[in-house]
């Protein structure tokens, strides 16, 4: 078991060098601005990985998390300039608290039930984004959000952005990597497979589920703060129903229950639409398209593909020595 | 041990179990048994906390359960087991068997997550300690496969596996030799006997009359949601209810 241990150390720490020597190779203002979104996308496809992929429960209001994070960040700091580093961790335990209240009720429900009461607080928080236009600005937006700031480090270029947010979402990574491996991590896997055989065992099936919520809201609402800093300007459209179902996208196409295909369904489903602006609005078409094939053909996601074709690559590298020699 | 006192459970108009009180002795195997439909399932799901009874008590050790969900009887020390066996089918049988530990550990969600000390020590110690369990039941040379993938009998004995995890005082089966062939049935029947040895109360539901006659101490006869008789097996088969019960006369 250490050697499993050391070999998944080793993995994650290739994935962190590369992704911090990443700036080196990609120079250019646009890339850098497109990876700075891919480690924000991963952040909460992550959280939302822990809620799905793990507990087996669907959100799909998600957006709402992300949405109270990044508004509260933006009111807090703007209007009664309050430090921006303190109001991230205001934002995430009220985002948290919000998760824990609502939890309650509506984790009683299983399935499409579920999805609905999900869906329909997601639409709340929209709507409320939307209408009380004397905090939010209403559907034109909140500018000018303070940049972040570590002493005489101004997080105000994409390069900064790019560390910043890189260096929160490694953590969150190796958080959620660790929690998934832990008694914890099999307990909601358990939930996942069997409720009543979890319960039998002793888990709190519902308060398990109300307690990874809540983690899942934290998390999320850390990756609106950063994005609200890192845009500077917030509008409600970034977290409507459309955005819950692009995170609901990144999890499945990357991987229910693996951490690192999170980060590949965020890398995928963030460099995509730049590829599809031809289609214009037809992109959800294309999301929902994406999800039928990927339940269909490759129901564990890219990263069971990628392993999958790992497993072959070294049974053929095996096959070929003796032969060889 | 566990006291069952007037259950009654009603699904609409129909009764399942109709004020049924019964009397489990500690570090006993208690075998339930009665025709397709006698309640049998019924009462397990009331005392394991699944259903809840339209009336009666149920108590462990004098404590009064009624009406406690599962996830508290397991902190009591009752686990049960079930017909179609319900195991973590993506996860190891390793890993199914350390979920049987978790009344047995307590780290929290930031222990967990930060791998603080006391939380590395926790997880060796369930590795170790789940994998004692796999050695009891004899499967622990196939701990690294995936639970889906087993074959019937072995599934069985996975299951069982993980209900003894949880350290519990009393295991409730309910059909653990259903679907197994004549030498795993054998082979099951060895290792409740020496679940009893560790000083654990069995109770099993059971439709193979060989293996009931041969490992149980004390049989309870149900028939159409009524208790019809306890007794020792060979009580029981002389009771001429019991037969009359079982080949249909009137």
């Amino acid at each position: 078991m250490i050697t499993e241990e050391k070999r998944q150390v080793f993995i994650f720490l290739i994935f962190a060098l590369a992704l911090l020597a990443a700036p080196f190779f990609f120079r250019e203002s646009y890339l850098l601005t497109v990876l700075v979104f891919i480690g924000i996308h991963t952040m909460l496809a992550v959280s939302l990985n822990l809620l799905m992929g793990y507990a087996g429960q669907i959100s799909l209001g998600h957006a709402a998390f992300f949405g109270l994070g990044a508004y509260l960040s933006g009111i807090l700091t703007t209007r009664f300039g309050l430090d921006p580093w303190l109001v991230i961790i205001l934002a995430a335990i009220c985002a948290a608290v919000v998760a824990f209240v609502i939890g309650f009720p509506i984790l009683k429900l299983k399935g499409h039930y579920l999805a609905m009461a999900t869906l329909g607080f997601g639409i709340i928080i929209y709507i409320f984004f939307n209408e009380t236009v004397d905090w939010t600005g209403g559907p034109s937006g909140l500018p000018s959000i303070p940049s972040l700031q570590i002493g005489t480090i101004i997080f105000d270029n994409d390069l900064n952005n790019y560390y910043l947010v890189w260096i929160i979402t490694l953590c969150v990574m190796l958080l959620s990597i660790n929690l998934s491996q832990s008694r914890i991590g099999r307990a909601l896997r358990a939930v996942h497979d069997s409720e009543v055989a979890a319960r039998v065992m002793g888990i709190n099936a519902w308060f398990l589920k109300v307690q990874i919520f809540t983690v899942s809201a934290f998390i999320s609402a850390v990756a609106g703060s950063l994005y609200a800093h890192a845009m500077t300007f917030i509008s409600p459209a970034s977290f409507g129903f459309n955005f819950s179902v692009e995170l609901v996208t990144m999890v499945v196409v990357g991987g229910l229950g693996s951490i690192y295909g999170s980060f590949l369904g965020a890398a995928i489903l963030t460099v995509l639409p730049e590829f599809l602006r031809v289609f214009e609005d037809f992109d959800v078409v294309i999301y929902g398209f994406l999800l039928i094939i990927m339940n269909m053909f490759m129901p564990g996601g890219l990263i069971s593909g990628l392993e999958l074709l790992a497993q072959k690559v070294a049974l053929k590298i095996k096959k070929k020595r003796p032969s060889d020699a | 041990m566990l006291k069952v006192n007037n259950i009654t459970k009603t699904f609409g108009g129909l009764t399942a179990l109709e004020d049924v009180s019964l009397s489990v002795s500690p570090g006993s195997i208690t075998g339930i048994i009665g025709p397709n439909g006698a309640g049998k399932t019924t009462l397990f799901n009331i005392i394991t906390g699944l259903y809840t009874q339209s009336a009666g008590k149920v108590f462990l050790e004098g404590k009064n359960i009624s009406y406690f969900p599962p996830e508290a009887l397991a902190g009591l020390g009752m686990v049960r087991t079930f017909q179609n066996v319900e195991l973590f089918g993506q996860m190891t049988v390793w890993e199914n068997v350390m979920v049987g530990l978790h009344t047995k550990s307590s780290s929290g969600f930031f222990g967990c997550a930060f791998k603080l000390p006391r939380q590395i020590k926790e997880e060796k110690l369930i590795r170790e300690k789940s994998m004692r369990w796999l050695d009891f039941t004899g499967i622990a040379d196939i701990a690294r496969m995936r639970a889906d993938n087993l074959p019937f009998g072995k599934s069985r004995l996975l299951e069982i596996s993980r209900a003894l995890a949880l350290e519990p005082r009393i295991i409730l089966m309910d059909e653990p030799a259903a679907g197994l062939n004549s030498r795993e049935t054998l082979q099951l029947a060895a290792v409740i006997r020496r679940i009893k040895e560790l000083g654990i109360t069995v109770v099993l539901v059971e439709h193979d009359m060989d293996l009931v006659m041969d490992i149980c101490e004390s049989i309870i006869v149900l028939n159409l949601g009524k208790k019809l008789a306890q007794g020792t097996p060979r009580e029981v088969q002389e009771n001429p209810e019991v037969i009359a019960a079982y080949l249909g006369e009137d």
